[in-house]
Formats: structure tokens, sequence, C-alpha cells
């Protein structure tokens, strides 16, 4: 039997690429996103994220996951990283790098925390601090694709400043009635702050998120506690456990 | 989404431990389903709970928390370890 009739063949594993940072955009006073340059990137989908990995100059390999935050249909690939303080890779990645710096990246990664704009059903996307990166993906390429599914965003950070992609998502809510975007700002608000000002809890998700028999597909990204919290508010209020999806981070990861 | 932490800090999501099952898989692993020999429970390897560091993973049933799948990185090289899987199921038309 000719080769040619065999089964397709299957895609290669994870490779390294080598990344070259083509833009960096100041979101908070601790995240900055890196635009990249990938020369052999193959696509990805909403909710993925890469391997980023540094060698230094005497050998020592560090290597750290981050979300990618830009939507499929962008032409290039944006990930957005917070500073930890005690990090090995985020300090570098967000106050040593310029325009111009390479580094190894494989990916993308994951087939589970994913949404595509052809999912049918409510987007329910609940965001604690940078967990809202692969949930802003989402909603870049929901408005790309010109999604009109309803989509609630909850996002929680501890201050107003600390609120990443702030005014591209009061833009996204602003020219599509089927966005709601809501805030909750744990540690502080500014005065006149119309948005709930506590953790998230049980009221928060209900007034916010859409009942169980509207079967939402929901996603929950944030530290460890917030998405248990999260998670578990929602399982109770009869939430398909297939239906909630959570990534959880730890607080050393950087 | 960060890497498992190097402080062990509890468990974190199966879609964490992407990274490392796609230095031995070729198709995307995360989104197939892993069956618990201990209670059966079917979950997708994403929504696993993944406990480990940079030298390799543990995923464990949520259901259970019966380890279902350990994969390494030793000086011999890559050893993936799935006792306490029953099986694990890909849909390859959609991986």
């Amino acid at each position: 039997m000719p080769a040619t009739d065999g089964p397709a063949p299957l895609p290669r594993r994870l490779q390294w690429h080598i990344a070259e940072i083509a833009d960096i955009i100041v979101e908070t006073p601790r995240v900055k996103s890196l635009v990249l340059t990938l020369p052999d990137w193959s696509g990805h989908m909403a909710g993925q994220h890469v391997d980023v990995r540094l060698t230094a100059e005497d050998g020592y390999q560090a290597q750290r996951s981050y979300s990618i935050a830009s939507a499929p249909e962008a032409s290039q690939v944006a990930l957005t990283v917070e500073r930890i303080e005690e990090g090995e890779v985020s300090p570098y990645l967000t106050q040593d790098v310029r325009v111009g710096d390479r580094f190894e990246i494989r990916g993308p990664i994951g087939g589970y925390f994913v949404w595509t704009a052809a999912m049918d059903g409510p987007l329910f996307l609940i965001a604690g601090g940078s967990g809202i990166v692969p949930l802003m993906a989402m909603l870049r390429h929901r408005a790309a694709a010109n999604g009109k599914t309803p989509a609630t965003l909850l996002y929680s950070s501890r201050t107003y400043d600390d609120i990443i992609y702030r005014a591209e998502l009061e833009g996204l809510a602003a020219q599509d009635k089927s966005l709601k975007v809501t805030h909750t700002l744990t540690r502080k608000q500014p005065s006149g702050w119309k948005g709930f000002a506590r953790r998230i809890d049980r009221e928060m998700l209900q007034d916010t998120g859409f009942p169980p028999d509207a079967r939402p597909r929901i996603f929950i990204c944030g530290p460890t506690p917030f998405v248990e919290t999260a998670a578990g508010i929602l399982f109770d209020f009869g939430h398909g456990r297939h239906l909630i999806k959570t990534e959880r981070f730890g607080p050393t990861g950087g | 989404m960060n890497t498992p932490p190097e402080t062990p800090t509890g468990p974190l999501d199966g879609n964490a431990a992407g990274g490392i099952l796609g230095d031995l898989f070729a198709i995307e692993i995360t989104a197939a389903t892993l069956i618990c020999e201990g209670c059966g429970a079917f979950a997708q390897v994403g929504a696993a709970s993944v406990y480990g560091g940079r030298m390799g993973v543990i995923l464990r049933c949520r259901d259970c928390g019966k380890a279902m799948l350990r994969m390494a990185r030793t000086r011999a090289g890559l050893r993936l370890d799935m006792r306490g899987a029953r099986s694990l199921v890909v849909d390859i038309a959609h991986a």
C-alpha cells in the first residue's frame, strides 16, 4: 500500500521556539503585556497558555507558564505577566526585558480551559487578579468573532489601579449590550465607586451570574482560594460540574 | 496561570500539567478523559488535581484523591506511571 494512503501524520509534540518581544504594554504598576513575534506560531484557542523558559549565562534554566492574553484572531501573540516579588521569572519579564529581547516559548498548551465563539450557551467569566488574562483572551475572541451569546465578567481586584485591561473592558461593554462587566474591589475603593467592595460571595455570584437552567459555560481563574470559593458556590447553585472550568494558580508561581 | 509552584501550596488544575505532558504526548492531552481506577470517576485531564513542581507532576482524582498519573523528568529520561488510571480516552478526531 502506498504510504500516502496511511492515516494523516500525527501532530508533533511540543517544541521550544524563540519569541522576540515586539512591544511592551504597561497594564498596571505590577503588570505588563508582552507582544511577541513568533515566526512558527501554529495559532491558539482562547484560554490556552504557554511555557516560557529563561536560560542564564551559566546554563541555569527557569520555566513558568503564562496565559495567552491575545485573541486567536490577533496578528501577534501577547502574554500578560504580573510581577511576583520573590519570583524568578516574572521580575525579569516585567522589569528587565526590552523590545527586541528574546526568550524561549512553547505552546499553545491546554485543551480543557478553552472557549470558542462556536460554543453554545451564555458565558460566565469569573476572574481574581491576574486570573483575568485567559478570560480576556475569551472576551477578545468573542468580540473579534462577533459573538452574540450573552456574556458576563465578574472581576475581583484589590484596588482600582490594579484592574488589568480596565479601559478595554469598558470599551467592550460599551459597544456590546450582551456583555456585562462587573467589578469588585476588595481592598480600597475610589470615592463614588459604584461596583462591589468585598470578596466574592454567594449573593454576588447570584446577582451577576446566570441561573443553572440557562446552562452557562463558567470559567473561573485566580488564586486557589478564590477559585475554590467561586466554584463551590456555583456547584451548590446547581450548575453542572462539567460546565464549571477552573484554573488555579498558586501564590508563588512567578 | 502559573506553573505548579516550587513550594507546594495545594493542588492546581490538570491544565497546569499540559507542558510536561506535552513533552511526551503529541496530541493535546489535557482535553483527554482519564478514568480513575479507584472510584471509576471520569474527568478531563485538565480537571484533575495537580501536585508537583519542576521535577514532575502527580495527577489525582478530584473525587476520591487517588493518584492516577505521575510524570517525572528523571536522569534516565521522562518517566510516565499510570497506575491508578483505568484508562485514558482520547477523542482523536478533535485532539
